[in-house]
């Protein structure tokens, strides 16, 4: 008999996830002749993204809606999944390495006593036949192959990194189940402060702006915002502009921090100390802009502006918005 | 409170990457205290000032990783626990299993680790670890109140930030942003010599070799390719943007 593959669809906004269709394209990759496909969408209001996400999955899409599942709680959604499995054991678990999966893969994983391959970037066949998953170590120092040594597996995979899924050549089944809330959790989701609304996300930004020391303040983040906001990318930070007080955490990027791999990285500002560099050195065009010609970020930069960033980004601010209006 | 602070051992975040016989080479490389353990810890130590208790520090790994809790000693911490792994092949299915067995012997109200380790960064053990222990868990935390068997934490979630209640014993990881981790003082460090320090082999837990046998394996290594230094841009700082954007566009074709 064929393997089960289950993708975990991600909702964010009201929409799915890009990474959902990138989760089905790595199953339609490491499927074999006579296994199966089935996906999970979990929220609220679901069933237009049911049927959406049916195109996409040839077999069937179990929807769970409920408004008490239209923000993520690893308990309820825990057990959302349980109850899935109850009608379909899986081999294979597939969901997007996002601040849900993260949370929700190894709970899984733990619940199935599988093993996980986490933060995947890429998916090829062995000789045998099997799929074979890379992997960064060291955020990016060094890359892993690994493959599963038996029972059931569990995979999250980083957005950006592997091309969405086609839409499939017959569209699936919707199965609505029903969600009985619980009247024991032991967490609560109290409150969201959604803080990235209308915002583009760090980690799936195609053009990521990022500020270092050399920004001297949190008012010097303002040029960089708008040069991001003409490229509808978003503003990243190094360690030291995070640890000066200059931006939150969350925007870190680094070794500590996101690791981020856009089209364009827009360095500002930035020296370029070895964790900062694991961070962003598989971006496709670096840019760097900095006073201090000698800075390493110039190691690894196609394209080097040495200068002060608030003489410089104004500039680049306005010769885009020349060109992209 | 009974505290306890889940630790691993990982490379400096200044060490370069070197691979020698198809393994990453640790010749001479500096071992630290996850960074974010880091965190982990200066929350233990923070909870049991305002709620007392104990924090007993544990880690799964080879006898190196003793250093590492040391240094959460000297911190503060109350006890550590060496889960030793020496010779065996694990993966986050085995640590977690290896901890769950140790924790399932011991009486706990908060389990505190970091979010995820900056070397292999799979992010699971602490997950996977409450699921084991069939308690709560929130990741990648922000903020921690306790009152009580209730806490209120507040998790980062993308950029996002969600307030949940949970209730103890449960698991937490640490973000960025929780604290500031304070540095071992020297009185600390000459302290943290006379703290209990227990080293446990996977027998002593009751388990077999096999039952910790990883579920995933490691086929292949390899450095990301070199970037080579690009091309500094000419002229003053008007002709440079306009070059920049129009070789964006002919040449890297991104715009």
């Amino acid at each position: 008999m064929g393997k089960t593959y289950v993708v975990v669809a991600e909702v964010r906004g009201g929409s799915l996830r890009q990474v959902t269709l990138e989760a089905l394209q790595v199953v339609s990759i490491a499927c074999q002749e006579g296994d199966s496909t089935a996906a999970v969408l979990i929220g609220s209001q679901t069933t237009k993204l049911a049927s959406e996400l049916a195109d996409y999955v040839d077999g069937k899409i179990y929807s769970i809606d409920h408004p008490e599942l239209e923000i993520y709680n690893p308990e309820t959604y825990l057990n959302v999944m349980k109850s899935v499995f109850e009608r379909v054991t899986p081999d294979v678990v597939v969901l997007g390495h996002t601040a849900q999966g993260r949370d929700l893969g190894p709970a899984i994983a733990a619940q199935l006593g599988a093993g996980q391959i986490s933060d995947v970037i890429a998916i090829e066949k062995s000789d045998d036949d099997e799929a074979v998953y890379t992997r960064p170590l060291y955020a990016g120092k060094a890359f892993e192959q690994k493959q599963f040594t038996g029972g059931a597996q569990v995979v999250t995979i980083r957005p950006n990194n592997i091309n969405p899924s086609e839409a499939a050549a017959s569209a699936g089944e919707v199965i609505e189940l029903d969600y009985a809330p619980s009247a024991s959790l032991r967490s609560i989701v109290k409150d969201v402060v959604r803080k990235t609304s209308g915002k583009v996300d760090l980690t799936e930004a195609k053009i990521v702006v990022s500020g270092g020391r050399g920004v001297k303040s949190a008012e010097g983040f303002k040029p960089l915002e708008e040069l991001a906001d003409v490229l509808h990318g978003a503003v990243g930070a190094s360690r030291a502009a995070c640890d000066a007080g200059y931006c939150d955490y969350s925007m870190q990027i680094g070794q500590t921090g996101k690791v981020v791999t856009p089209e364009i990285y827009i360095a500002c500002g930035i020296s370029g100390a070895i964790q900062h560099l694991a961070g962003m050195s598989q971006s496709r065009v670096i840019i760097a802009i900095n006073k201090d010609p000698e800075a390493p970020i110039f190691k690894v930069a196609d394209y080097g502006i040495v200068g002060d960033l608030f003489e410089v980004v104004p500039l680049l601010t306005q010769e885009f918005r020349k060109v992209l209006v | 409170m009974n505290i306890f602070v889940l630790l691993k051992q990982t490379f400096d975040t200044e060490e370069r990457i070197i691979i020698n016989n198809g393994e990453i080479s640790d010749d001479g490389v500096k071992y630290v205290m996850n960074p974010y353990d880091e965190y982990a810890v200066e929350e233990a130590l923070l909870q049991r000032d305002q709620h007392g208790g104990t924090i007993t520090v544990v880690g799964v790994g080879p006898d190196r990783t003793a250093e590492a809790l040391r240094t959460a000693l000297a911190m503060g911490a109350d006890e550590a626990v060496l889960i030793g792994n020496d010779g065996l092949t694990t993966d986050e299915y085995t640590v977690s299993r290896l901890l769950a067995a140790y924790l399932g012997q011991q009486s706990y109200d908060l389990i505190l680790g970091g979010n995820f380790s900056v070397d292999s960064g799979g992010g699971q053990v602490a997950v996977r670890l409450a699921q084991l222990l069939d308690i709560p868990h929130t990741s990648s935390i922000t903020k921690l109140a306790i009152n009580g068997q209730q806490a209120v934490v507040d998790r980062d979630a993308e950029g996002d930030t969600e307030t949940l209640e949970v209730s103890l014993p449960a698991v937490f990881t640490a973000q960025q942003g929780l604290n500031e981790p304070r540095y071992p003082s020297l009185p600390g460090i000459m302290k943290a010599k006379k703290k209990p320090f227990h080293r446990m082999s996977i027998g002593d837990l009751g388990l077999s070799d096999s039952d910790a046998a990883a579920k995933t394996k490691r086929i292949s290594l390899s450095l990301p390719p070199k970037r080579e230094a690009g091309r500094i841009l000419q002229g003053d700082h008007a002709q440079q943007a306009a070059e920049l954007v129009n070789l964006l566009r002919t040449e890297a074709k991104l715009i």
